[in-house]
């Protein structure tokens, strides 16, 4: 299929500022999909609210437009209730780290088989350019216009930390990474978290002087360097890029249904099969 | 071997936002604004079809059509990917 097969053309063109990363993620998260050869009817996108959240109307998958911050825990509800479907959880820094922190750091330590894809701006772009929780110290929003004074997160680190089992960077400059590293994520069991990093050339880019999407672009190839890299090596101040964690972990949705098989059988064995049945009309009854 | 040949490059003005990502990126220098700021393919004969205009493009509107050919290039589109997007 063609990457167009896997959008909705009757929202195009898309909503998204002139050069605005996000577009390059939808368009690298297309081609994911599309190599992978997936069924876009097995596949579940949901997302909260901000730029970032837009995605989820532009692709032809199932796809939730939830409560801002709550993109995961939709998730968590679709994965639990459908564990074939596969979930995609495109999220804006400040929709996956601020409001939805919480939520993200609890689907990262249960490892659901979910792939978060953090599509890092540093601002809040929809609002009018406030700084987000990955902004980082000295940077210029419109509610910092002395710049900021907060400490970023670093999204690899806490995933780690949270439990992760498959984390990694890339940006939108290296596209062509972007797209073999959301393949892998998709195709990882377990909770996945793909921080991309994108530009604002209209809020951070125009407050912190660092030019249009181009320059943007150029600035991102020349800060980062791929992990084990001679680069990276001579200049630890460079932002890595790449896989830092995969590892296989039990996930839980597995591990649920291994807990309801064994509960069920616990019952079974406990009470005769024909007032077993009773019951569970009973309870179909009471529901 | 058979190298990816050029057919056309198929560009959709009315998502085209004249970004200006494909333009200076494309190693070839392919590509330019034309006067209502929409991208245009200048010089389709340079162009090795290595699709980075196609990748990056925010807004879907470009894509590189090819066609099988036997006749070796000079350069293929690995080396222009991997000149271009350098894993510095």
């Amino acid at each position: 299929m063609a990457i167009k097969d896997y959008i909705r053309q009757r929202y195009f063109p898309q909503m998204w500022c002139p050069g605005c990363g996000h577009g390059t993620i939808l368009n690298a998260l297309l081609r994911a999909v599309d190599e992978l050869g997936l069924d876009k009817n097995s596949i579940v996108m949901t997302s909260g609210i901000g730029c970032s959240a837009r995605i989820s109307g532009y692709v032809d998958f199932h796809s939730l437009h939830t409560l801002h911050g709550r993109a995961l825990a939709f998730a968590t509800g679709v994965k639990l209730s459908k564990p074939e479907l596969k979930l995609l959880v495109p999220m804006g820094d400040g929709d996956a780290l601020a409001i939805g922190g919480n939520h993200f750091i609890h689907a990262a330590r249960r490892n659901i088989d979910i792939t978060a894809i953090i599509m890092n701006n540093r601002i809040y772009g929809m609002t009018g350019g406030q700084y987000s929780p990955l902004s980082g110290p000295g940077k210029k929003a419109s509610t910092a216009p002395y710049t900021t004074i907060d400490n970023q997160f670093d999204v690899v680190n806490l995933s780690i930390a949270a439990g992760a089992s498959f984390v990694a960077r890339s940006t939108t400059y290296h596209v062509l990474e972007c797209v073999d590293i959301l393949k892998r994520a998709i195709q990882h069991k377990g909770f996945s978290v793909v921080e991309i990093l994108s530009q604002c050339p209209t809020h951070y880019g125009r407050k912190n002087k660092e030019g249009d999407a181009v320059q943007m672009l150029e600035f991102q190839k020349k800060t980062t360097a791929k992990l084990g890299s001679k680069a990276l090596e001579n200049d630890p101040t460079l932002i890595p890029r790449g896989v830092f964690v995969d590892i296989d972990a039990p996930e839980y949705c597995e591990e649920y249904d291994k807990i309801m098989k064994r509960a069920m059988k616990e019952t079974l064995q406990k009470e005769p099969l024909k007032n077993f049945g009773n019951q569970a009309n009973q309870t179909c009854d009471m529901a | 071997m058979a190298r990816l040949k050029l057919k056309e490059h198929l560009i959709n003005r009315d998502w085209c936002k004249g970004c200006n990502i494909c333009v200076h990126f494309c190693p070839k220098h392919v590509l330019e604004l034309d006067s209502e700021e929409k991208v245009v393919a200048v010089r389709p004969e340079d162009c090795i079809c290595c699709r980075l205009c196609e990748l990056r493009c925010p807004d879907l509107a470009i894509e590189v059509i090819t066609e099988q050919s036997d006749h070796d290039a000079t350069s293929t589109s690995e080396d222009a990917v991997n000149t271009s997007e350098q894993d510095d």
